[in-house]
């Protein structure tokens, strides 16, 4: 471990993302609004720090190893997280204690879109575009993005990158080197995010509504500068432009990339798991459509738009909603949520177990029926015709142990912690899969729930993001012996 | 630029890794995943596992946009089948292929064999004949640590030590031209306990450092006389190692130098007694005390270890060392091994990889380069540049060297005109066709230097 390589490059990031308070400022300026001298300060203070993090060992110029890369990541995201809720916790309209501007940061910044804030109407628009660029900026990953842009973290980069990007093959590379890489994904992600922008705009909604649900709908965020959320425009229009665009931020960006590379659309369809993703989704929007209207909660055209856009924003571990549907029948809101552990597909910004590691896992299960059948067969693990590494596997069944293994102790504290089954389960579904909403107390926001409780969900949206491992790693006595 | 390597192998990898250091996309292909890992761990580089002459793994490489194929593995089908693909299915527009085999560079065939009618290799290498080409030269220029050749071999650049009681240690650079009225020299680099020094006429030159001058191939023993006692030529070789290298020198100097060869397989040593008229052909092992006292190594002038295992060759040479050879030269090829060694008992480390990868380096860089050479494990590089371009184009061309503003680092060491010679002074005017000299200190300013020599469509 080199502190110092570790405090030059934490510095620069900080710095960085100090620059992310000044378009807020600018928000402010337009709106006519009191809040640039607390987004000033908070830019300044985070600048502060990471010039004093930076300045010691600027000149070091040694090698970063991979034990350097996750120490990084997971000191970035945690700095990051505090000093995200710095302007939060400054505001007075806001006025939120620091657990709440934590909470509300980490949940920005890991694209969980839960919330401890109502009545975001009459919120200053600058801070709610502030919350809006918060999920942007932890949609991609703050660090790709540092690795697009940042020169410097040239071959160090690579360690850098693999300890956030989420998926469970991730030594591939787009392009040779990883500064290109890295610039592709930005670009994929600047891209979707003004073609997304722009269609809600020319659907009708207001430019700023339009560039912040953009922000949030292309990062699978899912914060609202609206407490009714989408359903706020009621617009079906709106509805399906989100939908969309959730499903495509879902699809993992490499295949976005060989896509516009090769011209082929036909890419989406060969890829297994794009085409597992789709499958699932128009499944699971059959079984809650027929659900929806059998059970007589909707008629026939408000059973199709609100299942289907429900089961997309819920199963990609978005979390916009546009009706309340923790109130459908029972069956729904548990089964939207089961959705959201399989989450998006890996190498996207969504959340959740991840498509590719459930084919995986699904093929395992599969070879062990068959193989009860044809004993003698030798039977490898294929996707897209090439073997999946038998190491690979390993992990996958890892993370999936460990998952679960978190996911039910989370479960446990919340439920000493006071709250009843519907709403713990609920919560950290919402917050290990990165999705958002829950059911019981945490069905509109998160604000009711207790303090211990919101650093539970707020350690468990961070190993959400993180994909657990590179978090866990951290607390392991070998990660730190020398 | 967009570069695929065959093969990830000793050759591969540190080519991969100097052209990577150089901000070229590199993709690497070979069909043992776990060589491509250890790569992919250190370098930034993206690697392909397969059979790289299969059209679709080099698809899966992006041979298709890339701008350069260099084929490096260890079997000569596979290199030039390699280059074929590249060449009838994608149009690659350069291509490298490492031939090893003598039958197929054997000049009778060559010409006809390799051209784009028949098999599309641009560019071949055998890095045993670089290998062995750059051992001949320490030979054959008693004294130096390194030689190279310049503008085909008119001009030589030598790197020695310099040993106090010369001529020419402890005194100013400037003096030169009054020890030796009648040669002209110029001093590239000099690198003291300090690094690098970059030379002017002040500088003086110390016990110990190692010194970089550039001079006509027939004065390159007067310059040497100035900085360290002349040694003799040598004259009794003991090889150690009977391969491809150890062959292919005691071949070249068997007519001139009288050569021993240890070889440890019975049946190579048979084969090389068949092939070799001059040369004393010995079975036996190189570490052996007995079998190198019989054969009187305390007389031999250089014992050089040549095997293909560093080990081997490391106490070897010092096993000769103590036993009373002048001067021991060694091959080895992993890196770590040549620090440790440098400046012990061993005189002059050998890095094969080096040698290969200056040979290659010349095709990747911009600009009308001849020639690449990678000093100091990789750090410092000898370039060979033609010039091209006119007084507007250019930015040296019509200039004196005194008015170029050379990147820092860099030294412009002499230039050859029309097959002549010239040592570079401040006054000394470039035109266009000179082939010119440059020594970079530090690597990192190549670019600088490719820039520099650039004809420009910056400048419109």
């Amino acid at each position: 471990m080199h502190l110092n390589i570790v405090a030059r490059v934490l510095g620069i990031l900080l710095m960085i993302f100090s620059l992310t308070m000044l378009p807020p400022i600018l928000v402010a300026t337009i709106y006519g609004e009191s809040t640039s001298s607390m987004f000033a300060l908070a830019f300044a203070i985070t600048l502060i720090v990471g010039l004093v993090f930076w300045l010691p060992s600027k000149r070091v110029t040694a090698e970063m190893r991979t034990r350097d890369g996750f120490v990084i990541t997971v000191f970035f995201w945690l700095v990051l997280s505090t000093f995200g809720a710095l302007p939060l916790m400054l505001s007075e309209t806001a006025n939120l204690s620091f657990i709440n501007a934590l909470f509300e940061s980490v949940s920005g910044l890991t694209t969980t879109g839960a919330t401890v804030i109502s009545g975001l109407d009459d919120l200053p628009k600058s801070i709610l575009y502030y919350r809006q660029q918060l999920q942007w900026l932890g949609g991609i990953g703050i660090v790709v993005i540092a690795v697009a842009i940042l020169p410097m973290l040239g071959v160090g980069g690579m360690q850098l990158y693999r300890t956030e990007t989420p998926g469970p093959m991730k030594d591939s590379k787009l392009t040779p080197r990883i500064r290109e890489t890295a610039n592709v994904l930005f670009k994929i992600y600047l891209a979707l995010t003004l073609a997304c922008g722009l269609a809600y705009w020319l659907a009708g909604m207001s430019a700023f509504d339009a560039i912040s649900h953009s922000f949030s709908t292309v990062s699978i965020g899912g914060f609202s500068t609206h407490d009714a959320s989408i359903g706020f425009f009621d617009s079906s229009a709106i509805m399906s432009i989100c939908a969309f665009f959730m499903v495509i931020s879902g699809i993992n960006f490499a295949l976005h990339f060989h896509v516009w590379h090769d011209r082929k659309l036909s890419h989406y369809w060969s890829d297994p798991e794009a085409r597992m993703y789709i499958y699932l989704l128009l499944v699971g929007i059959l079984i809650t459509c027929l659900y929806l209207y059998y059970s007589g909660t909707y008629g026939w055209s408000e059973s199709i738009r609100q299942g289907g856009f429900h089961l997309i924003s819920i199963m990609t571990t978005t979390g916009f909603t546009s009706d309340n549907f923790s109130g459908w029948p029972t069956f729904l809101p548990f089964f939207l949520i089961f959705l959201s552990f399989f989450g998006a597909c890996a190498g996207s910004t969504g959340g959740g177990i991840k498509i590719g590691r459930m084919l995986i896992l699904g093929q395992q299960c599969i070879r062990e029926i068959y193989r009860l059948v044809h004993p003698n067969a030798l039977l490898p693990i294929k996707i897209h015709n090439r073997r999946v590494p038998s190491r690979v596997a390993d992990a996958i069944w890892a993370f999936f142990g460990a998952y679960l293994a978190i996911f039910y102790l989370m479960v446990l504290l919340l439920l000493a912690s006071g709250l009843d089954y519907v709403t713990a389960w609920s919560a950290t579904a919402a917050s290990l899969n990165n999705l958002g909403p829950g059911l019981g107390e945490v069905a509109i926001n998160f604000a009711e729930i207790n303090g211990f409780a919101k650093w539970v969900l707020c350690w468990g949206m961070l190993l959400g993001r993180l994909e657990i491992f590179t978090l866990l790693v951290l607390f392991t006595p070998t990660f730190w012996r020398n | 630029m967009k570069i695929v390597i065959v093969g990830a192998g000793q050759v591969g990898g540190t080519l991969a890794e100097n052209l990577a250091r150089e901000y070229n996309d590199i993709t690497v292909v070979d069909i043992n995943e776990q060589a491509l890992r250890a790569l992919q761990d250190r370098l930034d580089i993206r690697t392909v596992a397969g059979t790289g002459s299969h059209p679709n793994v080099l698809v899966n490489a992006g041979i298709e946009d890339a701008d350069m194929l260099v084929a490096v593995t260890s079997s000569d089908e596979v290199n030039i089948i390699a280059c074929q693909v590249a060449y009838s299915l994608f149009h690659t527009p350069t291509k490298i292929a490492r031939i090893r085999s003598r039958n197929y560079t054997n000049p009778k065939y060559k010409a006809k064999l390799f051209n784009d009618n028949h098999m599309p290799v641009d560019v071949m290498i055998t890095p045993e004949q670089v290998v062995t080409d750059y051992i001949q030269k320490l030979v054959e220029q008693p004294g130096a640590l390194q030689v190279l050749d310049f503008a085909d071999g008119s001009i030589q650049m030598v790197g020695l030590r310099a040993v106090k009681d010369s001529p020419l240690v402890g005194q100013q650079l400037r003096t030169l031209k009054d020890h030796m009225p009648n040669v002209d020299a110029r001093v590239a680099a000099v690198f003291g306990k300090d690094g690098a020094i970059f030379p002017t006429g002040d500088t003086v030159i110390e016990d110990g450092d190692e010194v970089f001058f550039v001079a006509a191939r027939n004065n390159i023993r007067k310059v040497m006389s100035e900085l360290r006692r002349l040694e003799k030529p040598y004259r009794r070789l003991v090889i150690a190692g009977g391969g491809n290298i150890g062959f292919r020198l005691a071949k070249a100097l068997e007519n001139d130098y009288n050569i021993k060869i240890i070889e440890f397989s019975t049946e190579r040593a048979r084969h090389l007694s068949e092939k070799l008229d001059k040369t004393v052909v010995l079975n036996g092992s190189a570490t052996d005390q007995d079998l190198l006292l019989d054969e009187n190594i305390d007389k031999a002038d250089v014992f050089l270890a040549l095997t293909n295992d560093d080990e081997v060759n490391i106490l070897a040479s010092l096993l000769a060392k103590q036993l009373g050879a002048r001067k021991v030269m060694t091959l080895i090829s992993n890196p770590v091994y040549a620090d440790l060694m440098q400046g012990g008992a061993i005189d002059i480390a050998i890095s094969p990889q080096q040698a290969t990868t200056s040979s290659l380096l010349a095709h990747v860089r911009q600009g009308d380069m001849v020639s690449v050479h990678s000093l100091r494990r990789g750090a410092a590089e000898a370039l060979e540049i033609i010039v091209h371009g006119d007084e507007k184009s250019s930015k040296v061309v019509g200039r004196a060297i005194g008015d170029i503003k050379s990147p820092p680092g860099s030294t412009l060491a002499a230039l050859v005109r029309n097959g002549e010679v010239i040592i570079a002074h401040h006054d000394t005017v470039i035109e266009s066709g000179d082939h010119v000299i440059v020594f970079v200190v530090d690597k990192a300013n190549t670019k600088a230097v490719e820039k520099l020599f650039a004809v420009g469509f910056t400048f419109f």
